[in-house]
């Protein structure tokens, strides 16, 4: 696939680990024009950019919160005022929790139910289609994506949580292989199964699974592909 | 002079603490039956030299400030301050 004119950015962290493998997907699965933004890099503007990617890790040891620190770094004052005009950014894991500590997203993760790191696939629910990062995937679908984290138990206020119901705000929840939303499916112990949610205008998502380990056949599974692909069609549409 | 800002953060009483349970499970197991419920906090110290200009006014506000915005996250937990 050529998307030489879709120009990418990975934010990098020191402790970020998931960065390469989404440079690999973007580069060499949808071949899209990729570089990485080291966190102290000064750039004051990310408008020639149509994506911002914040991968997965541990950024700086996860240390006081998971995500409290890399929240608070230089680069993420550059990202809100990206985001505030619209720019797309997608927080894998690490990512998402940046995002929530950063107050791009609401909520805020815990330490899983089980006080273990869970590492495996599960299944995910599209909930909602007509956002840039699900604008390819039919309603309901169900995707098969790894997790690999140890805080992922999503929770928050009631208010937060009427809010996200109200405006549609919560994009994938895990699910059984069928699509039925159960306790069982629940991998981290996350309100009520929620894996991935938004932000007021869409331009902004967390996920906890892990698309960039599920985007090659080889793999075991290409699901988390149409991530991208969605992300791709919104940007050429646009 | 040089002050010292003591920070205790707890998870507000509402948050479940899987942590602290788990601690409690191992106190049961090891004979201390009396021990009805643990919670994990956090507790940070502050080493401030009170003789540069502080941006805050305040050494109150500024231990707050912090406490508030970088050393917690208001929607799970709080914080109790203590200078000296």
């Amino acid at each position: 696939m050529n998307n030489k004119n879709i120009k990418a950015g990975i934010t990098v962290f020191p402790g970020s680990n998931c960065d390469f493998d989404v440079y690999h997907v973007l580069t060499d699965v949808f071949g899209i024009n990729t570089s990485f933004i080291w966190h102290k890099d000064k750039i004051n503007d990310l408008s020639g950019y149509n994506l911002i990617i914040i991968p997965g890790g541990f950024s700086y040891g996860d240390y006081l919160r998971a995500g409290a620190l890399a929240a608070r770094s230089l680069i993420m004052e550059t990202l809100k005022e990206y985001a505030g005009r619209g720019g797309i950014i997608l927080g894998i894991c690490n990512g998402f929790q940046i995002l929530l500590e950063a107050g791009l997203l609401s909520g805020v993760m815990l330490a899983n139910r089980s006080l273990k790191f869970e590492c495996k696939n599960v299944y995910l629910k599209t909930l909602k289609t007509d956002t840039p990062f699900t604008c390819a995937i039919k309603k309901d679908a169900v995707l098969k994506m790894p997790i690999a984290h140890h805080d992922g138990n999503y929770f928050a206020t009631s208010e937060i949580i009427n809010d996200l119901n109200k405006n549609n705000k919560i994009i994938f929840k895990y699910c059984e292989f069928n699509g039925s939303i159960t306790g069982d499916s629940n991998p981290n112990g996350s309100l009520y199964n929620i894996a991935g949610i938004s932000n007021e205008k869409f331009n902004v998502m967390g996920l906890m699974p892990h698309p960039e380990r599920s985007s090659e056949k080889l793999l075991g599974s290409e699901d988390g592909g149409y991530i991208f692909k969605s992300i791709i069609k919104y940007i050429r549409e646009k | 002079m040089s002050k010292k800002a003591m920070i205790k953060i707890t998870l507000k009483e509402e948050v479940l603490d899987p942590q602290g349970k788990a601690v409690l499970s191992v106190l049961k197991s090891s004979g201390y039956n009396n021990i009805k419920d643990v919670r994990v906090g956090k507790y940070i110290e502050l080493f401030i030299d009170s003789g540069t200009e502080n941006p805050r006014g305040s050494l109150d506000e500024e231990v707050k400030e912090i406490s508030e915005k970088v050393l917690s996250n208001p929607l799970i937990e709080e914080f109790k301050i203590e200078i000296k």
